[in-house]
C-alpha cells in the first residue's frame, strides 16, 4: 500500500478522535428506547437543570453486552430498556447499581419497580404499554375476541395476525400466560394461535393492524402506542386503518389485559451517580410523564396524573384492568415460552 | 535473498492477523465449552425447529448462488464483450444496487407489494376484487429476490474486472481463430472469469448467510435467525456460540472445496495486458440481440435499485418531519467518516495480508489469510459478541486497562469490528487480482534485484490498481450499510444513516425511516460512481 494512504488514515483516525470533554455536569445515558420523540426528553432534562446528556441509543441486547464486556470501565450512568423480561435479566445480572431515593420510591408504583433490597431499588419503571386485540369491525363480534384465551378459539380460525413469537412483546405476554394458566394450558393456547393464523407471523405491531383493516386478517394483537400512533395520524391512509379496527382491551373480567414496562436504573458502575438518580427523579417528574404520554402515547406510571393523550382516552374508554403478575417470572418463563413456540411451530 | 529490511512483518503479520481474528477464536473458544443447560437448548432446537432452519438457509444460499453467479457474469459479459448503445450508462449503472442496504429493499418492496400496500389495494379497488391479488412478497422466494438484486453487483465488480483487465486479447484470438461467439464465451471468457466470479458468489453468500434484518423482517427462519434465538431469547451465548461455530465451519469447508477446486484452473497470463497498438474489438450488437442486451442490463438495475428507490418515495411524501433536518449532515458526516477510514484501513490489511501470502506462501499465511477471510461470513451481531468476549475477559482481569472503555467510547471498537468483518471483502478482491498476475513476474523482479517493498510498490501495485479501487468501493459501501456492530459499539452522541434508519424501521415507522435510508443510499453512490470511473478500462 502506498505511505500515502497510511498518513491519509492516521489524519482520519485523529479527526475521529473523540473530543476531550469536560467531566463535569453530564449524564452518559445507555437507551434501548427506539423513539425519536424522546430527544424532547432529553433537553427538557438538560433545560431544566443544566446537565448535558450524551447518548448511545441501541437495542436492549446490544446494551447489555455491552455493558457486560465494559465492566467497571463503562462509561455507562443510566440505562433504560423497554421490556420486563429484559430489566429483570439486567437486574440479575447485576448492571444496575440499586439507589435509594425518596422520590423514585413515591412516584413509581411498587409492582412497577424492582424489589428494594438493603442497599436500595435496581430499577424503576416509568411507562407501560398495553397488549391489546384489534379486529375487524364490519366482521368480528366484539364478544368474540376479549379474552387473549379466544385468540386460540377454532371460532377465529383463518383470522389471526400475530407478528413472530420470539419477538420480546409477545414473548412477556406469553410468559405472563404462563402464570395464568400454566404451562400445559398455554402450550394448547400457543398452539391454537397457530392453528388460527390468516398467514404466518412476519412484520412489525403496526403491520398486523394493517392487515386488519386491509381485510388480510380480521383479528390481530398489538401494542397500544402503535394504535394510538395510527389513531392520532395526520396522515388520511393511516387514520383510514384506525377507524376500521375496533380495540378491546383483553380480559378484564379475569385477570386483566397485559402490560410490559419500559424503565431503566443506574448503571453499576456509574461515576456520575447523584446525576444519573437526578435524571431518573425527572423521568418520573410530571412534565416526563406526560411526555410519555403524549409524545410516545405510553401510559404514565405515576399515578393521579391527568392523562390528556386523546387516542389513549378514546380506547379505554377512562380506565382498564391491567394484569398484576411478578416481572421476574415472566423473565424466568421466556426460555420456556420459546421452546413451547418451537415445538408448536409458531414462528 | 534480502530479508533484513523485512524481518518487523514477521512478527506484526500473526499479531495483527490474531487482532483480526480474535473474535472468531473467542467465539470457536467458548463453543468447545460444554454445560449442560446449552446442551439441552440445543438438543431441544435440534430436536424442533433446527432442522428446518438449516434447510431454510441452504435453499436461500443454493438460490442466491445461482442467482448473483448468473446476473453478475450476465451483465459483466455483456457489458465487456459486446458494444451496444448505453453501454458506458449500463457499466456503472449496474453498480447502483451496491449502495442499496438488503433491509432497505425488503421495506421497500414489502411496503408497496404486501396485501394492504398501494398496488394490491388499488387493484382490488378497481376490479372490485377481494383477497390476496399478487404473490405474498415475504417469504423465501421474495428474500431470494431480494439477495439477488442487491447482491450481484459483488458478482459483477469482480467478474467485469477480470474481464476487462484479461479477456479482450484472447477474446480476439479466439475470434481470430474462427471460433463462434458462444463457443469464445463459454471457452475463454467463463473460465477466465470465474475465480472472480466465484469470489463474488462466496461474498454474496457470506452475506446471505449472515443476514438478520431481511429475515427477520420476512418472518424467514434462517440458520442465524436460529443462533440469534438462542442468544437473545435464551439468553444462552453458549449454545448461540456452538451454532455460529457450526454454521463457520460450513462456510469454512465451502470456500475450502471452492479453492481446492479451482487450483487447476488459476492461470494467469503475463503478456499484453496494456500492450498498446493492438485493440480488441467488442462484437457490435444490432436488433434483437441490441435488446436483449439492454434487457441483461436493465432489469438487475430496476430490481435492486430503480424500483425499492421509486417504492420509497411514496412514504416519503406522506410525512417526515419528524426529525430535524439539521441532524442530517451529522448523520452523513459519521457514517461517510466510518465509511472512508474502514475501507482504507481494510484495504491497507488485505493488500498486505495477500502480498504476505504471496511472498511466503507457507502453512501460516496461508492459514491466517483464510481465517481472516472467514470474517464476512460472521453475522454482525456475532462478531459484536465474539469481539466484546475477549474484551470482558481482560477488563476483568486487569480493569486498571480500561479495554472495555477503549472499545466503545471510541471509534477503536466499530473499527475492530468493521476490519474482522469486512478485511475479507478486500481480501477476495486482492486475491482475485493477485491469482492473475504469473509468479514468473515475481521471479524477474527479483532477478533484476526488486523485492519486498518494492515488489509491491513497482510490480504489484500498478498490476492491482483495479482490484484494490474495486475492493476499497466494496468495503466503503459495506460499511455505510453495516448495522450491528456500528448500532452496539459505536461511542456516545454517535449516530450514522444506517442507525437512523434502523431505528425508525424498528419503531414501525416505515415513512419516515425513508428519508434516511434514501439519504444513505445518495451518498453511498458518490463513491460507487467515482470508483467506477476510475475502473474504467482505458481502451
Amino acid at each position: 500500500m502506498k505511505p500515502i494512504s497510511f498518513s491519509a488514515i492516521a489524519l482520519a483516525l485523529a479527526a475521529l478522535a473523540p473530543v476531550a470533554q469536560a467531566q463535569d455536569a453530564v449524564v452518559n445515558l445507555y437507551s434501548a428506547r427506539h423513539y425519536p420523540s424522546d430527544e424532547a426528553l432529553y433537553s427538557g432534562f438538560t433545560k431544566a437543570t443544566g446537565i448535558r446528556i450524551q447518548r448511545v441509543d441501541s437495542d436492549d441486547a446490544g446494551i447489555l453486552s455491552r455493558l457486560r464486556a465494559e465492566g467497571a470501565a463503562s462509561p455507562a450512568d443510566v440505562v433504560l430498556l423497554v421490556d420486563a423480561a429484559r430489566l429483570w435479566r439486567a437486574e440479575v445480572d447485576g448492571l444496575f447499581k440499586p439507589v435509594k431515593s425518596k422520590v423514585l420510591e413515591t412516584a413509581v408504583p411498587a409492582q412497577l419497580r424492582a424489589k428494594a433490597s438493603d442497599e436500595g431499588t435496581a430499577w424503576f419503571g416509568f411507562s407501560t404499554r398495553a397488549r391489546v386485540i384489534v379486529y375487524d369491525k364490519a366482521s368480528v363480534k366484539k364478544e368474540d375476541v376479549d379474552t387473549y384465551e379466544e385468540l386460540a378459539d377454532p371460532k377465529n380460525k383463518g383470522k389471526l395476525c400475530i407478528r413472530s413469537g420470539s419477538h420480546p412483546y409477545n414473548l412477556s405476554l406469553f410468559g405472563a400466560m404462563v402464570e395464568h394458566m400454566g404451562p400445559e394450558k398455554t402450550e394448547e393456547w400457543l398452539k391454537g394461535m397457530v392453528s388460527n393464523m390468516a398467514r404466518s407471523p412476519k412484520g412489525g405491531d403496526t403491520d398486523q393492524i394493517k392487515g386488519v383493516a386491509s381485510g388480510e386478517c380480521a383479528i390481530a394483537v398489538t401494542n397500544t402506542y402503535y394504535l394510538a400512533r395510527l389513531m392520532r395520524s395526520t396522515n388520511p391512509e393511516e387514520k383510514a386503518v384506525a377507524e376500521r379496527v375496533g380495540v378491546v382491551f383483553p380480559n378484564q373480567t379475569t385477570w386483566g389485559t397485559h402490560v410490559n414496562v419500559a424503565g431503566g436504573g443506574v448503571a453499576k458502575n456509574s461515576k456520575n451517580t447523584a446525576n444519573a438518580i437526578r435524571f431518573l427523579e425527572y423521568l418520573a417528574s410530571p412534565e416526563a410523564q406526560n411526555h410519555f404520554a403524549n409524545g410516545n402515547n405510553e401510559w404514565p406510571v405515576v399515578p393521579g396524573l391527568k392523562l390528556d393523550n386523546p387516542a389513549l382516552k378514546a380506547m379505554t374508554g377512562g380506565n382498564f384492568k391491567s394484569e398484576l403478575i411478578n416481572i421476574s417470572a415472566v423473565g424466568m418463563n421466556q426460555i420456556k415460552v420459546q421452546q413451547m413456540l418451537d415445538r408448536v411451530g409458531f414462528k | 535473498m534480502v530479508r533484513t529490511g523485512f524481518r518487523w512483518t514477521s512478527l506484526l503479520l500473526p499479531l495483527c492477523a490474531l487482532v483480526l481474528v480474535l473474535p472468531v477464536l473467542a467465539l470457536a473458544l467458548t463453543s468447545l465449552q460444554w454445560d449442560a443447560q446449552a446442551a439441552d437448548v440445543l438438543r431441544q432446537m435440534a430436536q424442533t425447529v433446527l432442522p428446518e432452519y438449516a434447510a431454510t438457509s441452504l435453499w436461500l444460499s443454493v438460490a442466491v448462488a445461482i442467482g448473483v453467479a448468473v446476473v453478475g457474469m450476465g451483465t459483466a459479459c455483456a457489458v465487456t464483450q459486446f458494444e451496444f448503445p448505453g453501454r458506458h450508462l449500463a457499466e456503472w449503472a449496474l453498480l447502483l444496487p451496491l449502495a442499496m442496504p438488503a433491509y432497505v429493499v425488503a421495506y421497500a418492496y414489502t411496503d408497496f407489494l404486501q396485501f394492504s400496500g398501494p398496488l394490491q389495494t388499488l387493484l382490488r379497488e378497481t376490479f372490485g376484487l377481494r383477497g390476496r391479488v399478487f404473490p405474498e412478497v415475504r417469504n423465501l422466494g421474495g428474500a431470494v429476490w431480494v439477495f439477488t438484486f442487491t447482491l450481484y453487483p459483488y458478482v459483477y465488480l469482480l467478474a467485469r474486472t477480470a474481464l476487462a483487465e484479461r479477456a479482450s486479447q484472447l477474446m480476439e484470438a479466439a475470434r481470430l481463430l474462427g471460433a463462434p461467439l458462444s463457443r469464445r464465451l463459454r471457452e475463454v471468457a467463463l473460465p477466465l472469469a470465474r475465480p472472480a466470479v466465484a469470489a463474488g458468489v462466496a461474498l454474496a453468500l457470506m452475506e446471505t448467510l449472515a443476514d438478520f434484518g431481511v429475515a427477520s423482517y420476512f418472518g424467514i427462519q434462517t440458520f442465524t435467525a436460529g443462533i440469534y434465538k438462542a442468544w437473545l431469547v435464551m439468553d444462552n451465548r453458549l449454545a448461540a456460540a456452538q451454532l455460529a461455530t457450526l454454521l463457520l465451519a460450513s462456510v469454512g469447508a465451502l470456500l475450502w472445496l471452492e479453492r481446492h477446486s479451482q487450483r487447476r484452473l488459476r492461470f494467469a497470463s503475463g503478456r499484453g495486458q496494456r500492450s498498446g497498438g493492438f485493440e480488441a474489438r467488442p462484437v457490435h450488437l444490432r436488433g434483437a440481440a441490441r435488446w436483449a442486451a439492454w434487457g441483461v442490463c436493465s432489469v438487475p438495475v430496476l430490481a435492486g435499485f430503480v424500483l425499492p428507490v421509486l417504492f420509497m418515495l411514496r412514504p416519503l411524501m406522506e410525512g417526515w418531519e419528524i426529525l430535524p433536518i439539521g441532524a442530517y449532515g451529522q448523520w452523513a458526516r459519521n457514517s461517510l467518516l466510518l465509511a472512508l477510514v474502514g475501507a482504507m484501513l481494510a484495504t491497507a490489511l488485505a493488500f498486505w495480508l495477500a502480498f504476505a501470502q504471496r511472498r511466503q506462501p507457507n502453512m501460516l499465511t496461508r492459514g491466517v489469510v483464510q481465517l481472516v477471510g472467514l470474517g464476512y461470513a460472521v453475522p454482525g451481531a456475532v462478531v459484536v459478541v465474539g469481539l466484546l468476549l475477549p474484551v470482558g475477559w481482560i477488563q476483568r482481569v486487569a480493569p486498571q486497562a480500561s479495554v472495555g472503555y477503549w472499545v466503545t467510547a471510541t471509534v477503536l471498537g466499530v473499527l475492530w469490528a468493521y476490519m474482522v468483518r469486512f478485511t475479507a471483502v478486500a481480501l477476495q478482491s486482492v486475491q482475485s487480482g493477485y491469482a492473475r498476475i504469473p509468479p514468473a513476474l515475481d521471479d524477474s523482479a527479483r532477478m533484476l534485484g526488486t523485492s519486498g517493498v518494492g515488489l509491491l510498490r513497482q510490480v504489484h501495485w500498478p498490476l492491482l490498481r483495479g482490484s484494490t479501487a474495486a475492493a476499497t468501493l466494496l468495503v466503503f459501501v459495506d460499511v455505510m450499510k453495516e448495522l450491528p456492530a456500528t448500532l452496539v459499539l459505536r461511542p456516545f452522541n454517535w449516530d450514522t444513516l444506517a442507525v437512523v434508519t434502523y431505528q425508525l424501521a424498528r419503531d414501525e415507522r416505515l415513512g419516515e425511516a425513508a428519508l434516511p435510508a434514501l439519504t444513505l443510499v445518495a451518498v453511498g453512490l458518490i463513491p460507487v460512481i467515482m470508483l467506477s470511473r476510475t475502473l474504467q478500462p482505458r481502451r
